[in-house]
């Protein structure tokens, strides 16, 4: 079987990759011409360890935009004669190399590692906003009002994080639990809160002006029960929005197990931002709750909270590799890093290369988060 | 501080009752109970033949009384029986827990001290380039997870150098098989926990009376044993006590990982057998050791900490 040299292979990988280094160097360009006006993300221009950061997480965000370019195979494409090869051998029917080798039904590794950054560049940033805006319209209140509500939402939160997570994955995402009603259950609760988050915006900032108030209802409520017909009982009338019953489930899962610490984090700081002399003024001038919560408080606390977001997505990252990496959820075919590390971790003493394009993957981008939220927390804290 | 600990022990029961409820009615949902039956008597069975062998076995009852039923077993001792390894769950469950007992214990002998000292070194010149170096070291021990530096180990470490084994086996430790699984889990943790203790400690070196004792004369190493090292280490504690959601999580990949069947590995194979009784009792055994250090770490913080403790 034909090989391909180490310098060929990475003449390859560079090459295939021309895409994702023009839109980096466009974005880059664009972050230094304008960093003045860009607040905290032209900060980050003084802070090389941030720009590291920022560099992974767009590699992989544009390797996951430009997937169809950068890949040399379909990521599901197998082939019987090019098993487990180590990297560099070429497919002598297509004439193209296997540069980080094939898995053991012949797929190729590099393209499967592209695309599966689909998946996780996908489930995870989606799952965190899910969570966020769970954690931001429970947490505000709570912190604001304080009283029973906030003791009896207190202690649920601390009752989930109490909880070993990979215990909550083994109970909540498994084929039994998909039988039942239980994540459309669970979906059917949290996707409820990016309405009623949009519906509280709306409200707190026109509730006097009814003529702009009614539309704006309306829309939210229509395009709300439009999107979650499709996402929680899959029965978009439009046919346009659609989930996986694994995707969802492993959604739900995620969402539940990391939304109580976002509400721990946004009542802890409401409770610090309420006692703020402009959050008196405001009271003084006669705004409402709700007014104040949002308009108020919430940009306030931007700071903790953007930091606290790159740190999240990257551990939800793990934690959907470590789903993969248990067999739960994914489907057994499905590219994404966790599932492909479980696919080829039992190879590693034939092929020691096999397991590498996947574990370095999903190691950099989660690297790549934590350095941009240690760049973002020092920039944040200099304003 | 009696009221303190009799408060804590209330919501730590009320914590354990409700969680413990959680994972008997998640465990024994419909599917699992029908798998259950038709592996427990017959596969080939009919759909009312499989009600009747739930009916006969009591899983129609109301959940609340079979949950009552459970608990009332468990708290005298009695878990059930597991029905994959064919014995009482009690004599499954302790000696697993055992090997994991001992493999934790490695694992915090290691992380404690590495990480505090870390996280002083780094925390006591804020800025400074054993700073930078140190927390980007840090940075990257998190950003590793355990299934990605477990596997690169084994490949490195055990294919290639032949140092270590890839395989640990519980009940036989030696030096060789034991050090990657310990060190895979020790590498994952010590970040989190340094990083905690820069923060405390950088907090504390900027305060008033760090200044004060530097002003004074005294020397900047004695500043930092005497004055700043007894504050700046309280919130570590509660870090380190509040990592053992975490670190049971780590505990189940590496175990799962090397093939040491610990009660990480016994979980994770239970839940996969469907063995209800074994699943359930390693639910409520994880629930009850974390709730414990919380409430370790509760009553530690307060004892350390005189603000909480008078307030």
């Amino acid at each position: 079987m034909e090989q391909i040299s180490s310098f060929e292979i990475w003449y390859t990988f560079f090459f295939q990759l021309s895409s994702v280094w023009i839109a980096l160097f466009i974005t880059f360009s664009a972050l230094f011409i304008w960093r003045k006006n860009l607040g905290v993300l032209g900060h980050l221009c003084n802070s090389p360890i941030g720009l590291v950061g920022l560099f992974i997480v767009l590699f992989w965000v544009f390797g996951a935009i430009f997937a169809d370019l950068v890949a040399l195979f379909e990521p599901f494409e197998q082939s019987g004669r090019y098993r487990r090869k180590p990297p560099g051998t070429i497919n002598a029917e297509l004439g193209i190399p296997y540069i980080f080798g094939t898995d053991t039904l012949g797929r190729d590794l590099f393209s499967r590692m592209i695309y599966g950054s689909q998946i996780v560049l996908l489930i995870a940033p989606a799952a965190c906003v899910v969570a966020y805006v769970v954690g931001i319209t429970l947490g505000l209140p709570s912190g604001y009002f304080g009283g029973r509500s906030d003791t009896i939402l207190s202690f649920l939160a601390n009752l989930v994080l109490a909880f070993p997570v990979i215990l909550l994955f083994y109970l909540l995402v498994a084929p039994g639990v998909r039988e039942t009603m239980l994540p459309n259950i669970m979906a059917g609760v949290f996707f409820l809160f990016p309405i009623a988050f949009a519906l509280m915006v709306v409200y707190s900032r026109f509730s006097e002006r009814l003529n702009v108030l009614i539309p704006s209802f309306i829309i939210i409520i229509l395009v709300g029960s439009w999107l979650y017909s499709g996402l929680v009982f899959n029965a978009d009338p439009l046919g346009l929005v659609q989930i996986d019953p694994n995707e969802l489930n492993i959604f739900a899962a995620v969402v539940f197990a990391s939304s109580p610490g976002v509400f721990r984090l946004v009542r802890g700081l409401t409770m610090d931002i309420k006692t703020r002399d402009y959050v008196a003024a405001a009271m003084t001038r006669g705004e409402g709750p709700f007014f104040i919560m949002i308009w108020e408080i919430l940009p306030n606390a931007r700071g903790p909270l953007i930091v606290d977001s790159c740190l999240r997505v990257g551990y939800v990252t793990i934690l959907l590799g470590t789903l993969g990496f248990f067999g739960l959820g994914m489907e057994p075919e499905s590219p994404d890093w966790g599932s492909m590390i479980n696919q080829t971790r039992s190879y590693i003493r034939l092929v020691p290369t096999i397991v590498l394009p996947a574990t370095l993957a999903l190691a950099s981008f989660v690297l790549g988060l934590n350095l941009l939220a240690d760049g973002l927390r020092e920039e944040s804290a200099k304003d | 501080m009696l009221v303190f600990i009799l408060k804590r022990l209330f919501t730590l029961f009320l914590t354990m009752l409700c969680l413990s409820f959680i994972v008997f009615s998640l465990v024994t949902i419909e599917p699992n109970l029908k798998k259950l039956a038709l592996n427990q008597a017959n596969m080939r069975m009919e759909e009312e033949a499989v009600q009747t062998w739930l009916e006969k076995n009591g899983y129609k009852r109301p959940l609340l009384v079979q949950y009552s039923e459970w608990l009332g077993n468990a708290l005298t001792g009695d878990f059930g029986y597991s029905t994959h390894f064919k014995k009482p769950v009690n004599d499954v469950v302790w000696p697993k827990l055992w090997h994991t007992g001992i493999l934790m214990f490695w694992v915090l002998i290691l992380t404690i001290p590495i990480s505090l000292l870390i996280g002083v070194i780094s925390g006591m010149r804020e800025g400074s380039k054993t700073d930078r170096a140190l927390s980007v070291f840090s940075i990257i021990t998190t950003s590793v997870p355990q299934y990605v530096s477990g596997i690169l180990f084994t490949i490195i470490l055990s294919s290639w150098l032949k140092l270590f084994k890839g395989v640990a086996k519980a009940g036989n430790i030696t030096f060789e098989n034991f050090t990657l699984p310990v060190l895979t889990i020790v590498l994952y943790d010590i970040g989190y926990i340094a990083r905690m203790t820069r923060a405390s400690m950088v907090e504390v070196m900027n305060a008033q009376y760090i200044r004060t004792a530097r002003l004074k004369g005294m020397s900047f190493i004695s500043v930092v044993f005497k004055h700043a090292l007894r504050n700046a280490l309280i919130a570590p504690f509660t870090v380190i006590m509040l990592q053992f959601p975490w670190l049971l999580t780590g505990v189940v990949i590496v175990e799962k990982l090397f093939n040491y069947k610990g009660f990480g590995f016994l979980l994770v194979s239970a839940a996969d057998q469907n063995d209800i009784d074994v699943t359930l009792a390693c639910g409520v055994v994880a629930v009850i050791l974390v709730l414990t250090t919380q409430l370790i770490s509760d009553i530690g913080y307060a004892f350390l900490n005189p603000r909480i403790r008078f307030s």
